[in-house]
């Protein structure tokens, strides 16, 4: 099961890599949503997937999956989601002011 | 348990959270953010005395034995660090009191800068890896803020790349502590070094902590992660540069030596000969940049870079004078770089332009902001009296001891042309011949040179009474180099 959640992961990574690297912001934000998924994909697999009851003591279960990568990755999930809206409204903010969306055309400062 | 541990983390939380109910009277603001300031540089000091008597420190959040709760950690280093933060987030804050235009006060600069600050301090304080990432979001998320605040067009275009670089190098963050997890299922910094040394840091422990070197280079602005840097720090008003260029590449830099030091030291014929190699490629990319431009910003942006291959060399060489000379180079690099933000910035105020030719012949009506310009430039370079020189000392002795005779002599080499790059600055812009903007049409420089004078004054003492600080940073030095004091002090069993 590990072996198949890398590879989706592996994926992930791809398509977001890809993505970051066109010259569209929309598309950069996506790429950008579409690796923290990777990202966080990746922690919960890597604290092990195997059987277990929910991490709750109420199920009395002989055994329990590892609760600590789920706080991590509920941690890493608002942030990336209030880093991300910030992100989309400077990219909306960008375009109103400069009137483009292509990373090509934002290059540059002007000095001497 | 010392209660005054988490006392510089919640001062400036607690006062910037009041600081968002109290938007509309700034003046309320600067007196709870100068208060806020003091106090958690007084706390600190305290603090400092006290770890320098009893050893390392920690602070159990929750009650919570390590490894199973967060831990704070003060050793001599990160509280060195804390109080030097505090002394450059002091002069930042009253050059802002005139330095900023009333809009950017009005929205939300005085919280953001205690957030900042908070972030900052936290990252040098926390003894555990998932709790530095979130320190991290709060320094970053801070400076998303603040580097946009104004949202004018170079500011809004400069900020899109910097928040990409830094979300990317967020994710890759997450990435390495969810296969240091997977390896070790720890999180807690003393616990990893156990278990790293119990299995004796196989390959893959190696490849992880070269990930974590890109992850946190990547903040730093070694060599070849550095490209987004420049860009980023020329954007934003200059108090905000000399917040970034004295805090926030510091906090990567102190990552990776917490990293190198505590966790992965156990090969470093791999990971610290990487890290010389980049340190000086570092340095020179660094010099090239501050010698090839001509505009004021660029050239103390390449400066930044350059002083990120200094202390990370004094990390490779890995001996007592190497790392002593990274140590007190980081805390000189500190206060120099906020200092020369902030005079350039007041220059800028004066000549209304950013380039080097267009202005020239400040001294005769601003002596106090010449001559301070000069002690900057001085000290940055490492002329004795002040602190840059007996950093780089220990640093050189450290590399001789190391035998890495290239990278010594690339670092006295380029230590000239830092001192060309910024003495070019001198003779062009502040000596010369009078040709400034007329005198109706200059911004007002009162008030913005004092902050810097602060900070130069600190370096001078820092360089004249090296002996008073040798014994701080001499047990900061101890502790990284003795894993075991700081495992015993955490985990105490």
């Amino acid at each position: 099961m590990e072996i198949l959640i890398s590879i989706v992961v592996g994926l992930l990574f791809t398509v977001g890599t890809y993505l970051i690297l066109s010259r569209n912001i929309t598309r950069i934000i996506i790429g950008t949503g579409i690796l923290s998924h990777g990202v966080h994909l990746l922690l919960l697999t890597m604290g092990g997937l195997k059987k277990g009851a929910a991490p709750l003591l109420g199920q009395e279960a002989a055994s329990y999956t590892d609760p600590l990568p789920q706080a991590l990755i509920l941690t890493a999930i608002v942030i990336s989601f209030g880093v991300t809206s910030f992100f989309l409204v400077l990219a909306y903010r960008t375009y109103k002011a400069h009137g483009t969306d292509d990373m090509e055309k934002l290059r540059g400062i002007d000095h001497d | 348990m010392n209660h005054l541990i988490i006392a510089p983390l919640l001062i400036p939380l607690l006062i910037g959270i009041i600081l968002l109910f109290i938007r509309n009277s700034i003046r309320v603001q600067k007196v709870l953010s100068i208060f806020s300031i003091i106090a958690m540089v007084i706390a600190t000091f305290i603090l400092l005395l006290s770890v320098l008597e009893n050893g390392v420190q920690t602070y159990e959040l929750g009650g919570w034995r390590p490894p199973f709760g967060i831990v704070l950690v003060a050793d001599s280093l990160a509280v060195l660090l804390v109080l030097f933060t505090g002394l450059v987030a002091l002069a930042c804050f009253l050059f802002s009191v005139r330095g900023l235009d009333k809009d950017r006060k009005a929205y939300f600069f005085y919280p953001l800068l205690q957030f900042l600050i908070t972030g900052v301090v936290g990252a040098f304080l926390t003894g555990d890896l998932f709790n530095l990432f979130v320190f991290f979001e709060v320094l970053l998320m801070s400076s998303y803020a603040l580097i946009v605040l104004g949202g004018e067009k170079v500011q809004l275009q400069e900020s899109l790349k910097y928040v990409l670089v830094n979300v990317i190098s967020s994710a890759l963050f997450v990435t390495a502590v969810a296969f240091l997890y997977s390896i070790t299922g720890t999180l807690n910094m003393a616990d990893l070094s156990q278990r790293v040394a119990e299995i004796e840091q196989p390959a893959i422990v190696t490849v992880i902590a070269l990930l974590f070197l890109i992850v946190f280079g990547m903040k730093a602005a070694i060599f070849p992660l550095y490209f987004w840097l420049p860009g980023s720090y020329s954007a934003p008003p200059p108090v905000v540069s000399a917040l970034f260029a004295g805090l926030l590449t510091k906090v990567g830099i102190y990552a990776i030596i917490r990293v190198f030091t505590i966790i992965f030291y156990h090969h470093p014929e791999i990971t610290h000969q990487i890290l010389g190699g980049l340190a000086a490629i570092t340095m020179i990319a660094g010099v090239i940049g501050a010698v090839a431009y001509q505009n004021l910003h660029k050239i103390l942006v390449y400066n930044v870079v350059a002083g990120v291959g200094y202390i990370i060399f004094g990390l490779s060489s890995f001996n007592e004078p190497g790392l002593f000379g990274g140590i007190f180079y980081l805390l000189h690099d500190m206060l120099i770089k906020a200092a020369l933000f902030l005079l350039i910035g007041a220059i800028i105020v004066i000549t209304k332009t950013t380039s080097m030719s267009k202005a020239s012949g400040l001294m005769k009506q601003y002596p106090i902001l010449g001559w301070s310009f000069l002690a900057a430039a001085l000290s940055l370079a490492g002329v004795p009296p002040f602190s840059g020189f007996f950093g780089k000392l220990m640093l050189i002795q450290g590399g001789i001891i190391a035998e890495q005779y290239w990278t010594v002599a690339i670092l006295l080499l380029s230590s000239l042309l830092v001192l060309y790059s910024v003495m070019r600055v001198f003779f062009l812009v502040i000596l010369g011949e009078e040709n400034i903007p007329p005198l109706e049409k200059r911004g007002n420089v009162k008030g913005l040179v004092y902050p810097s004078l602060i900070l130069l004054g600190l370096s001078f003492i820092m360089g004249m009474g090296a002996e008073w600080l040798y014994p701080f940073v001499a047990d900061a030095t101890t502790t990284l180099l003795n894993p075991d004091i700081y495992i015993e002090a955490v985990l105490k069993e």
